[in-house]
């Protein structure tokens, strides 16, 4: 047998994380305590090196790599150059948290590159098992960073949690894919996909297979009813971490379930719409209403996720090519929405002080402007306010929704995202017309943290007022 | 055939019969014997299915590797037993509950009507000369060779998590420096010799002067 080595042009990039991960690794071990802020820049111009990579081998028709493990398409080259600048954005956030803290240390680093080595392993997987494999290394290296503080007991039992119901959603994922391979004797999508074809609808293992798989995804994206661990472990765990494991792993979410659901088990649609929208619904209703109580604002913001997973569950189960468009999209945009909400939290926290309450949060007008406008820009987003980005998204999620004669979703969905907009909106009031507390200093920011949370804030804004530059891309990945 | 049909319902019984003592032990070290008895009874199911490579490497790994750190682990720990049964009778209705209805589906599905010989021809047997090890090295770094790496680089990610989650500096901890063993040589550097003043405490006593030996490491 021989091994052609085009089949090393793809990975390029994955194959760059994982030399700047072992780089930061080993460099580690001879810096010392003043120095270790080179991990940092390592770990950037890693990332950066990635990125460029990403454009130069993207593009082009799907080619299929790895004697079928891989694939490279243009799914896979957008979603993997969203998860990487997201990311880039993530990385410059954390520095100054874990500087007060005397956190700085390579293992962070370390970790969080592999994490996003898992994600750029599940986006481009053609067959279940690398799927499933970069799906573990992105969870193995989420669970080591919500523990990340060794000292804190709330870090460890949230890494208890996440890692006990990670594990048993795995463990349905792969009943669910034992299942699958049972009935199709493969498990590359192709193959699977018309060994569906053939067999028609007739196989109940099939149907079987697709509810485990639709129960590891749910677990994955923290979609109610398999939402339990998502507040405890935003609340839990250090936010650097909670900033890295709520946005880019959004998008690889929606990855695993595009590539097993419509990749492999595209014709099988009518069996997995009904479980999508039960999910949905769920989702939407109990992460909108819960979120209201709370007073913590990471427990806010998870529950906010879950409201949003249950959007892009709305484009997904609509089953159309713009349906799909549509909630890659509104994964891509969530993902950077959760990078700058959980990028404040970082600005806003000091050494010995960390900002975990709504309070936290009043009068961040007084105390710099433009990182309360461009908080304000992201709660605008979220809650779906024209003209910011989020409203484009769900305007599209829910046209596709619509499109399939499902305008009751559609009433459900808007309906749920009024009662949302109330809990993002306080936030903005807090910023705005509330005073700030009397011992809250002026923030202090290095320049590359104010230029990304601007590059964060204004692309919402941009995105809104012209979504075509990243909608035609989204388009003409299922196209 | 007829034997090897009464060797696996044998070892079919003996792993659902372990892994059933599994979770109603009250004691984890039994608990944790019962999973290498599953373990075993499991490595010889695969044997039964001519994956003799598997089965041995499940015993050699899991069962003489894993298991007995896990248990090591369950013996230092200090265990509170009534804490972990805690809730146990208060979940145990709906527990039985969601296990019933898991297991009608799982019955009604993973059948003869699925699965049966009619969908599914029982293989040939494997010839006597085959290699069950070699046949899996040749796809594992052939076809298989991507998720290889992949699987390279997540245990990676776990010595790094193990380590990070568990290494502390304690300044007070007592330990030998190998490294400054091993370099120690022979010569005149490694014992010292001091010279001492005669004591001079009993007038009757030997006045030679006894050279002080130091370990110098």
């Amino acid at each position: 047998m021989h091994f052609d080595a085009a089949n090393l042009i793809p990975i390029l990039p994955e194959i760059t994380l994982l030399i700047t991960a072992s780089l930061v690794l080993m460099v580690d071990l001879y810096l010392k305590e003043h120095e270790k802020g080179l991990n940092h820049t390592l770990t950037l111009i890693g990332i950066a090196i990635a990125i460029v990579l990403t454009g130069a081998v993207g593009g082009g028709e799907p080619q299929v790599f790895f004697d079928g493990n891989l694939i490279r398409d243009d799914i896979s080259d957008l979603l993997k150059g969203a998860i990487l600048i997201v990311s880039l954005l993530a990385f410059v956030y954390v520095r100054a948290w874990l500087q007060d803290r005397g956190m700085l240390v390579g293992e962070f680093y370390v970790l969080g590159l592999f994490a996003i080595l898992g994600m750029l392993i599940m986006v481009s997987a053609n067959s279940f098992l690398p799927l499933y494999l970069g799906l573990e290394l992105q969870a193995l290296s989420l669970y080591a960073l919500v523990a990340f503080d060794r000292d804190s007991k709330k870090g460890a039992e949230a890494a208890m949690k996440y890692f006990v119901l990670g594990a048993l959603g795995s463990g349905m994922l792969l009943y669910g894919v034992s299942m699958i391979y049972g009935a199709t004797g493969s498990i590359e999508f192709a193959p699977v996909a018309q060994a569906v074809a053939e067999q028609g609808m007739s196989n109940k293992v099939l149907v079987f297979g697709i509810a485990f798989l639709v129960i590891g995804i749910g677990f994955k994206f923290g979609a109610v009813p398999f939402h339990m661990w998502v507040p405890d472990i935003y609340e839990g765990a250090p936010t650097p971490s909670v900033l890295i494991l709520g946005s880019a792993p959004k998008i690889a979410a929606f990855a695993l379930a595009i590539r097993m659901l419509v990749d492999g088990l595209g014709s099988l649609h009518p069996d997995w719409h009904q479980m999508l929208v039960i999910l949905a619904v769920l989702s939407m209703g109990l992460g909108n209403l819960v979120a209201i109580a709370q007073s913590n604002i990471k427990r806010m913001l998870a529950y906010s996720t879950i409201s949003h997973v249950g959007f892009i569950f709305l484009g997904l189960l609509a089953g159309s090519e713009q349906g799909y468009a549509s909630a890659m999209f509104y994964s891509i945009v969530y993902a950077v929405m959760a990078a700058g909400a959980f990028g404040i939290l970082l600005i806003l926290s000091r050494e010995g002080f960390d900002a975990e309450r709504l309070e936290d949060l009043k009068g961040l007008n007084d105390r710099d402007a433009w990182y309360a406008a461009m908080m304000a820009l992201v709660m605008f987003s979220m809650a779906g306010v024209p003209p910011t980005v989020g409203f484009m998204a769900k305007l599209l999620v829910l046209e596709a929704v619509v499109r399939v004669d499902m305008v009751w979703l559609a009433l459900v969905a808007v309906f749920f995202s009024i009662i949302g907009a109330f809990y993002y909106l306080r936030v903005v009031k807090f910023i705005y017309f509330d005073k700030p507390a009397d011992d809250a200093p002026l923030l202090v920011t290095t320049g590359g943290v104010r230029v990304a949370m601007s590059i964060n804030g204004l692309v919402l804004l941009a995105l809104g007022v012209f979504p075509a530059a990243l909608l035609t891309l989204c388009q003409d990945a299922f196209a | 055939m007829g034997f090897e049909k009464f060797l696996f319902y044998v070892f079919a019984l003996i792993t659902l019969w372990a892994a059933g003592m599994v979770i109603t032990r009250k004691n984890p070290v039994h608990s944790v014997l019962f999973l290498v008895l599953a373990f075993v009874s499991s490595a010889a199911l695969w044997l039964l299915l001519e994956a003799e490579f598997l089965g041995i490497v499940l015993v050699l790994v899991y069962v003489g590797a894993v298991m007995v750190l896990f248990l090591f682990v369950i013996m230092m720990l200090d265990i509170d037993i009534a804490t972990l049964r805690a809730g146990f009778i208060r979940y145990l209705p709906i527990g039985i509950l969601i296990t019933a209805v898991m297991a009608v589906e799982i019955f009604l599905i993973v059948g003869p009507s699925n699965f049966g010989l009619e969908a599914f021809p029982a293989p040939e047997p494997a010839a006597a000369d085959a290699s069950n090890a070699a046949d899996l090295g040749r796809v594992l770094y052939t076809l298989y060779l991507y998720p290889v790496e992949i699987a390279a680089v997540i245990l990676l990610v776990a010595i790094v998590a193990a380590i990070r989650l568990t290494l502390r500096r304690r300044p007070e901890t007592k330990f030998v420096d190998p490294s400054r063993q091993v370099r120690v040589k022979k010569g005149p550097r490694r014992i010292r010799l001091v010279k001492m003043a005669a004591e001079v405490a009993v007038p009757a006593a030997v006045s030679s002067a006894q050279p002080g030996v130091e370990e110098n490491s």
